[in-house]
C-alpha cells in the first residue's frame, strides 16, 4: 500500500526563475513527513512535484529525479495521470466539487473517469472512505446532500475521504488545516496519526507545534532572499530537527529566533 | 477649556442629527408643485416638468441635508438621488416599447394569428404561422451550430490556448463582434450565390448569417463564465488521477452550465429579432415552408418589417399584423429568458 521516495538533486523551475534548488531527500514509507521552513521557501512546490501537480501551471518544469519504489515518476514513459492516482493529494483550502453531493464527492475520482461501480460497491467505498477520513458519522444521514454546505472542517475531511477514496500509496497534504479552527485541526491530526499505519504521508505546514506532534520526520526549507531558489537545509527525526539541529539557521527557526 | 473636554468626549454619538424619513418625498411633493407653479405661467409640458421637478429636487435635499446631516450625509444623498434617476431614466423606453407592442399588438394576437398563413389571404384575417414557424426554424439551425462552436471555442481559449493562435483567435472573435449583422447577411449571400447561383434564398443561407452574429457572443460570455471557475476545482479534479479533458467536461463545464445557459439565451435573443441579414439571405413568403434547404422562408421581424412597410388593403389589418408579429418577438424572447432562469436554477451548484 505504501511506498517509499527518493528524491536526487531536484531543481524546480516556474519558467526560467528556479525555485527550489538541489532537494534531495529520503521518504519513508507508513510515516508522516512534515516540511517546515517560511513562506516562500518552495515547501509546496517541492511537495506538488512529487506527484507531478507542478506541471498543471503553464512554464512549469522540474529537472532531477524522484523515484518510487524504483520506477522514475519523471520518465518519459510515465503518464502524470497515472502518477496522481498513485499519489493523492490534499490542499490548503477545501475544495469539494460544488455541484456534487458528499457521496458523489467521494466517488469522484471513479465518477470522474467513467469507471463502472455497482451500487452496492459504491456504497460500501462511500462508507469506508468516509469511516477512513473520520467523517462517516457526521454525515451518514445526508450523504446525497451538497459537499460545499458542510463546514470548513468537515469539507477538509471530506477532501482526504475524496483522496483515499482513489486508494493512493502516497498522500500529500498542502497545509491541510491552515484554513481551520483548533479543534477540526485536531480532528485532521488524529486522522494523519491514524492514515499513517497504511499510507505513506507528507504534509507541508506553518504550524510547528502541528509539525512536532504529527510528524517522525521533518525537513526544514529555508530562502537566501528574494528571488534566490529555496533549499532543503536539513531533515531529519522530527525530534532531533526540533530538539538538536546541525544547522544554526534550523535552530533559529524551530525555536522562534528566525529572522 | 471644558467645552473643549465635552465636544472631545462626546464624539456626537447619538446626537447626530437626521432629516426625517419622509424627507426626500416631502421634497419630491414640493419640487413637483413649484416646476408645477412655473410652468403654469411658462406654459406647461411634461419634459419640462419632469426635468425641473428632479433638478429642483436635487438642489432642495442636498441643500437642506447639508445644513443639517453635514457634507457627508449630502453627498450620499445627492448620489442615491442620481443612481434612482438614471435607473427611472433607463426604464422610461423599456416602459414604452413594452406598453406599445402590447397595447398595439393585442388586437391581433388570437388563435388565427398562430394557425394561418398569409397564402392566399387578401385584406383582413390571415395570420403568421409561416413566419413563427421560420423564425423558431432558422434561429434552432442558427443555436445547434452556433453553440457547439462557440463553447468549444470558449474550452480552447480558457484551457488549451496558449501564445499567438490564442491571441489571434480572440482578437477575431473581438472584430466578429462588431460586424454590423447587414455585413453578416451580405457574407452569406455572397458564399452560397457563388455556390448555387444569383436567385439561391433559403433559410440555411440566414442561418450561417446568424451564425457569424451569434458565435462570438456564445464564445465571449462562455469564456467569461469558464474563468470564474475556480482552479482549485480542476487542481483537485487532477489529483484525483483525472485527466485533463475529463476534467473540462465533468468539472469546469458542469460546474458552469447555469452560466452558460444564461449566456446562450442570451445570445438567441440577440440574434432572434435580426431582420437585415434575413431579408438579404432568406427572402420573404407569403405560405408556410418548413424545409430549409428549399426555397424562401418568412420570419417574424421580415413579417413585421413588410407589413408595416408594403402593407395591403386595408391598412389597418397590415399595421395591426405587424405589431402582434412584433409582439409575439418579444413574448419569445421573454420565454427563452425564463427557459434560461429555470436551467440555470436546476443546474447551479447548491449548498442545502
Amino acid at each position: 500500500m505504501s511506498k517509499r521516495i527518493d528524491v536526487s538533486d531536484l531543481n524546480i523551475y516556474y519558467g526560467d526563475f528556479l525555485a527550489v534548488e538541489g532537494v534531495s531527500m529520503a521518504i519513508e514509507p507508513r510515516s508522516v513527513t512534515a516540511f517546515i521552513g517560511p513562506s516562500g521557501c518552495g515547501k509546496s512546490t517541492f511537495l506538488r512535484s512529487l506527484n507531478r501537480m507542478h506541471e498543471v501551471i503553464p512554464g512549469a518544469r522540474v529537472e532531477g529525479k524522484v523515484v518510487m519504489d524504483g520506477q522514475d515518476l519523471y520518465g518519459s514513459d510515465v503518464d502524470p495521470v497515472d502518477v496522481r492516482r498513485t499519489v493523492g493529494m490534499v490542499f490548503q483550502r477545501p475544495n469539494p466539487f460544488p455541484t456534487m453531493s458528499i457521496a458523489e464527492n467521494v466517488l469522484a475520482g471513479a465518477r470522474l473517469n467513467s469507471k463502472r461501480m455497482r451500487k452496492s460497491e459504491a456504497d460500501d467505498l462511500v462508507e469506508s472512505s468516509l469511516q477512513g477520513a473520520n467523517l462517516w458519522n457526521e454525515v451518514k444521514d445526508r450523504l446525497d446532500r451538497p459537499g460545499a454546505g458542510l463546514s470548513g472542517g468537515q469539507q477538509q475531511r471530506l477532501c482526504i475521504a475524496r483522496a483515499i477514496a482513489v486508494k493512493p500509496d502516497v498522500l500529500l497534504m498542502d497545509e491541510p488545516c491552515s484554513a481551520l479552527d483548533p479543534i477540526s485541526t485536531l480532528a485532521i491530526e488524529d486522522l494523519i496519526q491514524k492514515l499513517k499505519s497504511d499510507y505513506t504521508i507528507v504534509i507541508v505546514t506553518h504550524n510547528m507545534q502541528q509539525a512536532s506532534r504529527v510528524s517522525d520526520a521533518t525537513a526544514f526549507f529555508n530562502i537566501a532572499g528574494t528571488g534566490k531558489p529555496g533549499k532543503l537545509i536539513e531533515m531529519a527525526d522530527t525530534a532531533t530537527i526540533f530538539s538538536n539541529p546541525t544547522q544554526k539557521a534550523t535552530e533559529d527557526y524551530v525555536s522562534g529566533r528566525f529572522g | 477649556m471644558s467645552q473643549l473636554t465635552t465636544s472631545g468626549s462626546g464624539l456626537g454619538l447619538g446626537h447626530s442629527r437626521h432629516l426625517p424619513t419622509w424627507a426626500p418625498y416631502g421634497v419630491l411633493v414640493l419640487a413637483a408643485a413649484f416646476s408645477a407653479a412655473v410652468l403654469a405661467l411658462a406654459g406647461f409640458n411634461l419634459a419640462g416638468f419632469l426635468v425641473l421637478t428632479a433638478i429642483t429636487f436635487m438642489i432642495v435635499l442636498v441643500v437642506a441635508s447639508r445644513a443639517v446631516e453635514g457634507p457627508r450625509k449630502a453627498t450620499d444623498r445627492f448620489v442615491t438621488s442620481l443612481v434612482v434617476g438614471s435607473f427611472l431614466l433607463a426604464l422610461v423606453p423599456l416602459i414604452s416599447v413594452a406598453w406599445t407592442v402590447i397595447s398595439r399588438g393585442a388586437a391581433r394576437l388570437d388563435v388565427e394569428f398562430f394557425t394561418f398563413s398569409m397564402r392566399g389571404i387578401v385584406g383582413e384575417g390571415g395570420g403568421a404561422a409561416h413566419a413563427l414557424a421560420g423564425t423558431l426554424i432558422i434561429t434552432a439551425i442558427t443555436t445547434l451550430i452556433s453553440v457547439p462552436i462557440g463553447i468549444l471555442t470558449a474550452v480552447y481559449l480558457v484551457e488549451y490556448g496558449r501564445g499567438s493562435l490564442a491571441r489571434a483567435i480572440t482578437f477575431l472573435v473581438d472584430v466578429m463582434t462588431g460586424i454590423p449583422s447587414i455585413v453578416a447577411g451580405l457574407f452569406a449571400l455572397a458564399l452560397f450565390v457563388l455556390i448555387l447561383g444569383p436567385s439561391a434564398r433559403l433559410g440555411i443561407m440566414g442561418s450561417v448569417a446568424l451564425c457569424v452574429l451569434m458565435i462570438p457572443v456564445v464564445v465571449r460570455s462562455t469564456e467569461e463564465i469558464l474563468r470564474l471557475v475556480p482552479h482549485e476545482l480542476r487542481e483537485a479534479s487532477y489529483a484525483l488521477g483525472v485527466p485533463k479533458w475529463r476534467t473540462v467536461v465533468k468539472v469546469v463545464l458542469r460546474t458552469s452550465v447555469a452560466g452558460i445557459a444564461t449566456g446562450v439565451t442570451l445570445a438567441i435573443a440577440r440574434v432572434i429579432g435580426e431582420t437585415a441579414p434575413l431579408l438579404v439571405t432568406v427572402g420573404f413568403t407569403a405560405a408556410i415552408n418548413y424545409n430549409p434547404f428549399d426555397g424562401r422562408m418568412a420570419t417574424l421581424p421580415t413579417f413585421s418589417w413588410f407589413s408595416y412597410a408594403a402593407p395591403s388593403l386595408p391598412v389597418e389589418a397590415s399595421i395591426d399584423r405587424a405589431w402582434t408579429a412584433a409582439l409575439v418577438l418579444v413574448i419569445l424572447v421573454m420565454a427563452f429568458n425564463l427557459l434560461a432562469r429555470v436551467v440555470s436554477r436546476a443546474f447551479s451548484p447548491k449548498t442545502r
